[in-house]
């Protein structure tokens, strides 16, 4: 079966995420029992993702596409080797994490900065970086800017809730320029201020701005700035307290990062099947102690190769080289080609 | 009814207690034991997830920017001046919002009375279609209106010092420098003896020729005082400077839209409540007015609109309660009103419940505060000489 979802926050559903918060605070026990055991009940993992096309946008069926989504579906095969028995739901960046505190969601992966107040002040834990990104600005061109220190006086959109609101103030404040800040809620209004001049430059993850610019009336009269004011190393994130399923997130990020480093990919999977290699044995499954460990299918990681690829193939195909986006591969090439991903050994 | 029997202190408590002491004492014990519960549960599950419960973190650094602010706010203040901001914010509003509202929506229930049949049928629709859609719709249109004016540097300049852009209305602001405090001081005397003189005469009708020349007076004087005590005063003139249009009194496209919006959206409510305000006084009234030989507008003024307002006021309490809830919908076009400050807040620093809590206590504050002064006013208008009963 398969579920797509796409709703939007109304302001209703944003009380109503206050109250469950509360409720969730008040009752105590909400997250006492495994988190899987809930998914395995429930018959699906419930993702909060965002609405940037080619990290996670429904297509024209509403199907649910993307980078983040693929790792969605990643998990869903760990854990019932079926891509679809996930459901995603779109969230504001200021409504999903008391929505992931509350259990609405049983994880996020809609581009959320790890940080050590969101891992100590607001309770989570988060998973292997899968998107190395940094905070950039989106600015008219005919306004003639090259870089963020000529923005002295300017007006400029944050996204309410997003690491992009503290680290605007901070960079003003480092520079010692003035900025007024207009901060906006719902993407689409983010989106207007800019296109509408209300606002003279958006600041978000410059990942995601490059993906919004393309749903601009006039993508070319707008240009993303190569400076970067941050680190946004984006991360699946969890609601802290829940060891296992933090690993089992933990080792499906790692196994589509480990089978790049092999050289594994969709197509060539099963020729690996009969290797002689111990390690890679181990890691599709084909000497089972390792799943058997870990209480999963032992070919959980060979399932997710299987049917999305490794990471190079997913970001490749939903954002990279081979989609409309054109990402260059950048931080987020394996580590022995000079990038950051690692993967811990499977053994 | 048993009443209490005797004098005693003891049978008062009684009667205050009432008539089933077992089961209030249970149901008493009850209530205790599960706010106990949820507050140790809600104190645990914080400290599960290392949250400090409490009010501490008000005194941190907010370290987020705020658009507007009526008091002078920078990222390093703390959470609780960004609070106050949010907060003077939702306050600016809601006042202006209500004011403006009767002031449009009076306006309007009158029309509608009115024999003119175009006028009273474009209210009616005007009505309907405000009523009719979703408040967070009409927000999101005003926003869009406000946003719709040319960029800062081709703004609208009519007589060279107003500025009309997407970044608001800009108009000259006088700005006072070097004022000494005695020269406020005797502003001060100044002001409070006219009002004092006023309240002397009170009764008596002062015609608005009167009014005038008083009000005249009192401004060459303050004048007069300030010019003789050296403060400077200048007109901060806005100017287009880089990116914005800088200096003057500014008035954001987000405050515009949300007070358009709200003040639009109430006034088709109170249109509505005026008109059967006025409706619910019997036709008899009318009639004998008219007999009496006055005119329609002194009808209106001195025999129906007293009697309608014993019916128009509790009305309006809640319109304007709801107006003020209304405001926080703010977030959801960028205007940082008291709830959006608080949900970075809540966000930035990881206080949920306190937060929460702030946005609650604050609400219920402004809003019991709405309906004391209305309260107030309403008793003044019940206990006016002549009544129907
Ligand atoms: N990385 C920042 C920003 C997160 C964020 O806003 N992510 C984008 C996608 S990368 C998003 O969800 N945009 C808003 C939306 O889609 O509604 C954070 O964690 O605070």
């Amino acid at each position: 079966m398969r579920i797509e979802n796409r709703r939007h926050h109304t302001w209703r559903t944003k009380i109503a995420a206050g109250v469950i918060t509360v409720a969730t605070l008040l009752s105590g026990a909400a997250h006492a029992g495994p988190t899987l055991d809930k998914i395995k009940e429930r018959g699906t993992i419930k993702v909060g993702v965002g609405t940037s096309p080619g990290f996670f946008a429904p297509d024209s069926n509403g199907k649910w596409q993307g980078f983040f989504v693929e790792f969605g579906r990643a998990l869903a095969i760990t854990v019932f080797n079926d891509p679809d028995k996930v459901e995603f739901t779109s969230s504001s960046p200021q409504q999903r994490l008391p929505a992931l505190q509350s259990g609405e969601f049983d994880i996020l992966l809609s581009g959320v900065t790890q940080t050590v107040t969101r891992a100590f002040k607001l309770g989570f834990h988060f998973g292997p970086t899968i998107f190395y990104d940094g905070q950039g600005l989106l600015v008219n061109k005919s306004l003639g800017v090259t870089k963020g220190s000529e923005l002295d006086g300017a007006t400029i959109g944050v996204q309410s809730g997003t690491t992009g609101e503290l680290n605007i103030a901070d960079f003003f404040r480092k520079t010692g320029h003035k900025f007024t800040p207009v901060t906006i809620e719902d993407s689409n209004e983010f989106l207007k201020a800019l296109e509408s001049g209300r606002v003279d430059a958006l600041t978000q993850d410059a990942s995601d701005l490059a993906l919004r610019r393309t749903l601009l009336a006039k993508p070319d009269d707008y240009v993303l700035l190569p400076e970067r004011l941050s680190k946004e190393p984006l991360a699946p994130a969890i609601a802290a307290g829940d060891d296992r399923w933090l690993e089992i997130v933990n080792w499906t990020v790692y196994a589509t990062i480990q089978a790049e480093e092999f050289g594994i990919t969709k197509e060539n999977v099963d020729t690996f099947l009969n290797s002689e290699d111990p390690a890679i044995s181990r890691f599709l499954g084909t000497d089972p102690s390792l799943g058997q460990a870990i209480g999963l299918d032992p070919k959980f990681a060979y399932n997710i190769v299987k049917t999305l690829g490794n990471y190079g193939e997913i970001f490749d195909r939903t954002i990279g080289k081979g989609s409309p986006v054109g990402f260059e591969r950048g931080y987020n090439q394996p580590w022995t080609q000079g990038g950051l991903l690692y993967s811990p050994p499977f053994r | 009814m048993p009443g209490p029997k005797g004098p005693g202190s003891f049978n008062a408590f009684l009667g205050w207690w009432g008539r089933y002491p077992v089961t209030q004492f249970v149901v008493f014990i009850g209530l205790l034991a599960i706010f106990w519960i949820m507050g140790s549960n809600t104190i645990e599950t914080m400290h599960r997830l290392g949250i400090t419960p409490g009010f501490g973190f008000l005194h941190q650094s907010a370290n987020f920017a705020i658009g507007e602010s009526l008091i002078a706010y920078a990222p390093s203040d703390t959470f609780a001046r960004a609070v106050l901001a949010g907060l003077l914010n939702t306050i600016a509003i809601a006042l202006s919002g209500c004011v403006l509202a009767t002031v449009l929506g009076v306006s309007l229930g009158i029309a509608r009375l009115s024999g003119n049949f175009l006028l009273a049928g474009l209210v009616r629709w005007y009505v309907e279609v405000v009523r009719n859609t979703p408040l967070l719709l009409q927000l999101f249109f005003w926003s869009a209106v406000t946003h719709a004016f040319p960029a800062p540097r081709q703004a609208i300049n009519p007589f060279g010092v107003i500025y009309l852009s997407n970044r608001g209305i800009s108009i000259p602001s006088l700005q006072l420098h070097d004022i000494p405090a005695s020269a406020i001081a005797l502003s001060m005397a100044i002001v409070l003896t006219v009002v004092c003189l006023a309240r002397l005469r009170a009764g008596k009708r002062t015609g608005a020729i009167g009014f005038l020349s008083i009000s005249f007076f009192v401004l060459l004087g303050v004048s007069l005082v300030f010019h003789l005590s050296g403060a400077q005063a200048n007109i901060d003139v806005p100017a287009l400077h880089g990116f914005n249009i800088t200096g003057g009194l500014n008035l954001t496209p987000e405050f515009a839209a949300l007070l358009i919006g709200l003040v639009v959206n109430s006034s088709a409510t109170i249109a509505e409540i005026v008109r059967s305000g006025i409706q619910s006084v019997p036709a008899g009234q009318w009639e004998s007015a008219r007999s009496l030989g006055l005119q329609p507008g002194k009808i209106m003024r001195l025999v129906i609109l007293p009697q309608a307002l014993r019916v128009i006021i509790p009305l309006m309490t809640s319109s304007y309660l709801d107006l003020t809830k209304n405001s926080s919908l703010a977030v959801a076009i960028g205007f940082p009103d008291l709830v959006s400050v608080l949900n970075t807040t809540a966000n930035q620093s990881g206080q949920v419940l306190e937060a929460l809590a702030i946005i609650v206590v604050s609400y219920l504050t402004l809003n019991l505060a709405v309906s004391a002064i209305m309260n107030r006013y309403n008793q003044r208008i019940e206990s006016r000489g002549f009544s129907l009963r």
